[in-house]
């Protein structure tokens, strides 16, 4: 780059760090995938961070759940009603939770909470040099660190999209036995009636996508936080939006392709 | 300025040898040729003013940082040749002690000391764990403290948990990062002591990075002075203070002014 004369960017600041950036974090992702399969596991350190990603949530999941369920079955009577469909309402409800809901609002919840709580910590770890103090002991902080809460995310988060949608079904339940007499026994076959084995698989890989996605986001975002305190507010703030924007486009690509295979 | 010249002598009692060592971040040149070597036994501190490149130095040594140019041999492995695994091994035969401390703040006094025993020593029954915690707690004096957790302690008690978490894999060679800063006066002859009492009961070689005379002239048989990135003068602190150098002079007269 120096024989580029006196400007010593390729193209400019921005889009070098910008193209650094993409590269270092597909260094990150191999590394992850490396060491994943590596021994020592710490399946201890995993369990905690399960119980930390997954347990912890599961309030907020419960709640906006319910909510989400309520709320939608709501808003799509009158659209169904016009057509004099509202007996379409539980199936309706059940393709929109389980193959698109449920995923969505448990990883954009989840890229919030634990997101930025993976980014915060590691990165008050890494400035305060316990990240060094872990390497100098001769403890693998990436496999440690890392690997436990990727995997973490990773087994939590699809666990939880299903609780949501569960919840999301209860809530849209409740409205529907609000409006009609309806047993929670005939909603839920109706709501289940038109899901095949592929909504509910492209549900789980979904969840997992963006579970996996989360956790290497934060960890990396936060495994290399710099300038202090205000670098690690910084580091958790892009973890979150880069989480958010990455889960969505992965909801694009995933549609298409299941739809693909739906289809074919 | 003239490099101090380094004899290479007795190289079986030699634990840590520097030679040559460059270290640039950007365009701003940190190390421009280091070369230093420790006796088996001894404690070094290397003195020099912010900036001058002394973490940078001790992170080398710890392998926390890659130098461009230049080798350091310790315990008889040359680090660059080290693969990772290979590397972990020597590190378990070395403590850092960190300017910060760096005690893991989501574990407690006993897990900070606990935790670096069971990652790297399998089959330790919970007795063998709990008396190596006990042992090295008592060598800095806060076995009292055992159940609390770091941040319900003192800087100087930091300190001294952050020696004792070294401790517990009984190493063989010390590295102190500024072991005194931040530390009002009384504090600092404790950890001076500290210091010298690590290197008697579990015979360390150690370097110690500071830029605070006292702890230069109690902890350590030599010192070196690191002027801009290279050792401008070794010895002990007599001769070193004795010397017509005139950044030395300038950085001594400065201490004992303040």
């Amino acid at each position: 780059m120096n024989n580029l004369g006196t400007n010593k960017y390729l193209f400019s600041k921005g889009i070098d760090s910008y193209f650094e950036g993409v590269y270092n974090g597909y260094q990150f992702t191999l590394r992850f995938f490396k060491e994943a399969f590596r021994s020592p596991f710490h399946f201890r350190e995993i369990i905690n961070q399960c119980f930390e990603i997954g347990l912890k949530s599961l309030s907020l999941i419960t709640l906006t759940g319910f909510i989400i369920g309520v709320v939608f079955t709501k808003q799509s009577r009158p659209s169904l009603e016009s057509f004099g469909a509202v007996s379409w309402l539980p199936s309706l409800m059940g393709i929109a939770i389980i193959r698109a809901l449920g995923p969505l609002v448990t990883s954009l919840i989840c890229a919030g909470k634990v997101g930025s709580s993976i980014s915060a910590e590691l990165g008050s770890m890494k400035v305060t040099e316990q990240i060094d103090a872990m390497e100098v002991s001769a403890i693998n902080p990436f496999k440690y660190l890392v690997v436990s809460r990727v995997v973490a995310t990773s087994i939590s988060i699809p666990i939880l999209s299903f609780y949501c949608s569960f919840i999301g079904l209860i809530g849209s339940y409740y409205n529907v036995s609000s409006e009609e007499a309806t047993s929670l026994q005939v909603f839920y076959h109706n709501a289940f009636s038109n899901i095949s084995f592929l909504d509910i698989f492209s549900s789980f890989t979904k969840a997992l996508v963006y579970g996996f996605t989360i956790g290497i986001v934060s960890s990396y975002k936060g495994f290399f936080a710099t300038h202090g305190t205000r670098g690690v507010g910084k580091a958790t703030n892009q973890a979150v939006i880069l989480s958010i924007f990455l889960i969505f486009l992965e909801e694009l690509i995933i549609v298409q392709i299941v739809n693909w295979i739906r289809y074919f | 300025m003239e490099k101090e010249k380094i004899q290479f002598a007795n190289t079986e009692d030699v634990v840590i040898k520097i030679e040559g060592l460059y270290k640039s971040f950007g365009e701003l040149e940190v190390l421009k040729g280091v070369d230093l070597m420790l006796q088996k036994g001894e404690n070094l501190a290397v003195l020099g003013r912010s900036g001058s490149g002394k973490s940078v130095l001790i992170k080398i040594l710890a392998g926390l940082l890659k130098p461009d140019k230049g080798n350091v041999t310790m315990l008889g492995k040359q680090l660059n040749q080290l693969k990772p695994k290979q590397l972990d091994e020597l590190r378990l035969r070395m403590g850092f002690s960190f300017q910060s401390s760096a005690l893991y703040d989501g574990m407690s006094v006993y897990d900070n000391l606990s935790f670096p025993l069971t990652m790297n020593v399998k089959h330790l029954s919970k007795k063998q764990v709990n008396d190596a915690v006990e042992e090295a707690l008592d060598a800095v004096g806060l076995i009292d403290k055992i159940e609390s957790d770091p941040e319900e302690l003192s800087g100087g008690q930091r300190k001294r948990l952050g020696i004792a978490r070294t401790l517990i894999m009984k190493p063989e060679i010390m590295l102190y990062d500024e072991p005194t800063a931040g530390l009002d006066p009384v504090t600092c002859a404790e950890i001076n002591a500290l210091i010298v009492e690590v290197q008697q009961q579990y015979k360390t070689s150690s370097i110690i990075i500071t830029h605070d005379l006292t702890c230069a002239k109690n902890t350590c048989e030599r010192i070196a002075m690191l002027i801009d990135g290279a050792f401008l003068k070794i010895g002990t602190f007599d001769e070193v203070f004795a010397t017509d150098e005139e950044q030395i002079k300038k950085f001594f007269s400065y201490n004992f002014t303040l």
